[in-house]
């Protein structure tokens, strides 16, 4: 199986420097309490990265529990809509549970047990990395808590039942602005409180080091994957890939094992939500500027005072005011671009997509759908796009039902 | 050299222990923070710790969460926390003044301005909760420049290692956060404190202070016993919360609290 071979990641352990850094970016801003379980957590990741049975054990759990390889699937008719460059579909809506989060929660739990935490917390925003971390906590037999912004709670309301079922126990959030950002700050407090018997399982490419670092080689299978599989149908490197970005977790695991091709341009796409104009959008590195939160230092939405501002997207899985520190290193050094779509204009992606190839994504997977048949109509029929369908869009029919005045 | 230097020399030299109150700028109410500083300091205040607001306290319990977002209520910023201290120095030319906050805040003025800005207004330590020795070296050189001393947290999760780093890097004071967990939880245990504290002093000759957990005269005047500064913030901020709607009754009842506090410190000896 080729996600095995994790020694073609062109750029492999170039970025971050041993402390974290990205350039000026990513590092590790926490409280003195988390320092010593950072660097615990860092040398233990980097040990078992090493340890052919850990790997062993991640790749037959991809393989048998996640379902990997996922496929790549060459999208005809959505093609020929588009009139321009191929496309195809990374399909990580496929995996178990519905999207690539599990990618994540698979290695980051095994991680846990090798260390002999009891104890698993996760935020989540969309739900979907909390659904991932409850079923591999449950499949462990581990203890799992949830911290989730009371507003999205009410978005996605299934998925907390999801959980729920799964063993979790669901915490809400009511401080802030009641979505994932406060979800992350509650679940560092939670951790520097348990921190003895706690793994705290990221769910983006985000927070303090080595969590973009760790997260990212977690998803890098994504674009392993699909470089091989890609290579295998096209005979050579596609022309572009795409994937939306809130914190950046499925982006950055597609664009990884790439960033050494130069030849293959990169396009992350943040939410718009009702248009950069006005200001209430979810695209840090569209139209916010650098800052420190969360442990890391990215861009961010923020004020002149440097204050957290709310973000605005009707995909809760984007609703996040950073990015991961990688991204703005991507960004500053022009290896990716990184472009915007509205809310309207990502609905619009869904029933496009969902009509034409029967596969219905997530309202965060159809963002980078969008953009795709924008840049897909600006390029010749020969060339081809890799496009990261991130997520199902099983969840996010009762919100695009109420959206559109529809009772289900 | 800061103001916070001479302090604990003085008060060595009287064999006492500091006192060291916080209160969030702009809690619950802007225009009422420095009259609560000068009242904290006729308590019995030895320095003023003020939190600068931030939108994700990430490393605060609820009650100092809720502190700064009624003081975000009002606007609050970091400009306008200078702008109190250097009200505050108009009565007030000694007592040491350390701000507790977060980075973000002072990263989009610019260390280097808001350095200047700080010494000008009369700060005497930064104290950045998510800023380690580690990520510090930029600030704190622009913070020294200016004479304002870095101020750095240790842990009961510090080894070694760490408490020589942060040994090294800090100045003024180290601030010993006192359990596992966010201000305002109710988990301190004096006896591993005391232990903690041994150990850290064998790697720095800087005052130590401890936080996190105090919140009555009894657990003052314990930590009194082994460290050399007492810091006290949520049941403050706490105070101020109950009477949020009733303003004049709040330096009052901040005084009440504190002063039965040193009270204890000083009876403890």
């Amino acid at each position: 199986m080729e996600h095995t071979n994790r020694a073609d990641s062109p750029q492999a352990g170039a970025l971050p420097d041993e402390s974290g850094h990205f350039g000026v970016y990513g590092g590790r801003f926490v409280a003195e309490t988390l320092m010593p379980p950072l660097e615990e957590l860092d040398a233990a990741y980097r040990k078992y990265m090493q340890d052919p049975e850990f790997v062993a054990e991640l790749d037959a759990d991809l393989a048998n529990y996640v379902g990997r390889p996922s496929p790549l699937y060459f999208a005809e008719r959505l093609t020929a809509q588009a009139g321009g460059a191929r496309i195809y579909l990374k399909r990580e809506d496929l995996n178990h549970t519905g999207a690539h989060k599990i990618n994540n929660t698979v290695g980051q739990a095994l991680l846990a047990k090798r260390m002999g935490k009891q104890r698993i917390i996760a935020e989540t925003g969309a739900g979907q990395h909390g659904v991932a971390s409850a079923t591999v906590a449950a499949r462990l037999g581990l203890e799992c808590v949830v911290y989730m912004g009371e507003e999205d709670i009410h978005r996605q309301a299934a998925n907390v039942y999801r959980m729920r079922l799964l063993g979790a126990e669901v915490v809400a959030v009511n401080s802030g602005s009641r979505t994932l950002k406060d979800a992350l700050n509650e679940a560092m407090r939670d951790w520097v409180t348990n921190v003895d018997n706690t793994f705290y399982i990221i769910g983006t490419v985000a927070g303090p080091h080595p969590y973009p670092a760790m997260v990212r080689d977690f998803q890098a299978v994504i674009g392993r994957e699909a470089r091989h599989q890609v290579m295998e149908m096209t005979g050579r490197l596609p022309d572009a890939l795409v994937a939306c970005v809130g914190g950046g977790s499925n982006a950055i695991g597609l664009f990884y094992p790439f960033i050494g091709d130069s030849d293959v341009k990169m396009y992350g796409v943040e939410a718009a939500g009702d248009g950069l104009e006005t200001g209430r959008h979810a695209a840090p590195l569209c139209a916010g500027k650098p800052g420190v939160l969360h442990g890391n230092r990215t861009y961010l939405m923020e004020d002149n005072d440097g204050q957290i501002i709310e973000t605005h997207s009707v995909s809760a899985g984007l609703d996040y005011p950073g990015v991961g520190p990688e991204h703005a290193w991507l960004k500053d050094t022009g290896r990716a671009n990184y472009v915007a779509v509205t809310d309207t204009e990502a609905l619009q992606a869904f029933h496009l997509l969902t009509r034409t190839e029967g596969i219905l994504p997530a309202l965060e997977s159809s963002h980078a759908v969008a953009y795709t048949m924008k840049l897909a109509a600006e390029m010749k029929p020969e060339q081809t796009i890799v496009v990261n369908l991130s997520g199902r869009g099983d969840k996010d029919v009762n919100t695009i039902a109420t959206l559109e005045g529809i009772e289900v | 050299m800061s103001r916070i230097e001479p302090c604990f020399a003085r008060l060595k030299t009287q064999q006492r222990k500091a006192l060291i109150p916080y209160i969030t700028a702009g809690d619950p109410q802007p225009d009422l923070t420095v009259s609560l500083l000068h009242a904290l300091v006729s308590a019995g205040a030895d320095l003023l710790e003020i939190g600068v607001p931030f939108s994700d306290p990430m490393a605060d319990g609820p009650v100092i969460q809720a502190a700064c977002e009624r003081a975000l209520a009002h606007h609050v910023t970091l400009h306008n926390v200078l702008d109190m201290v250097r009200e505050f120095r108009q009565q007030d030319a000694d007592t040491p003044i350390i701000l507790m906050g977060y980075l973000n805040p002072i990263e989009v003025w610019g260390y280097r301005d808001f350095a200047e800005a700080a010494a000008a207004a009369g700060v005497d330590g930064v104290l950045t909760v998510d800023m380690p020795p580690e990520e510090a070296g930029e600030l704190a050189a622009a913070l020294q420049a200016h004479h304002i001393d870095t101020i750095f947290l240790l842990a009961p999760t510090s080894n070694a290692h760490r408490m020589q780093l942060v040994g090294e890097s800090a100045s003024g004071f180290l601030y010993y956060v006192s359990f596992k967990g966010v201000t305002g939880a109710n988990r301190l245990d004096v006896a591993s404190v005391a232990a903690k504290l041994e150990e850290l002093r064998k790697h720095t000759k800087l005052p130590v202070g401890v936080g996190f957990g105090i919140r009555d005269p009894e657990s003052a005047a314990q930590v009194a016993r082994i460290a050399d500064a007492v810091v006290v913030g949520s049941v403050l901020v706490n105070r101020i919360a109950e009477l949020a709607d009733q303003p004049e009754a709040i330096a009052p009842a901040l005084t009440e609290t504190l002063a039965a506090m040193r009270a204890a410190i000083d009876a403890a000896g």
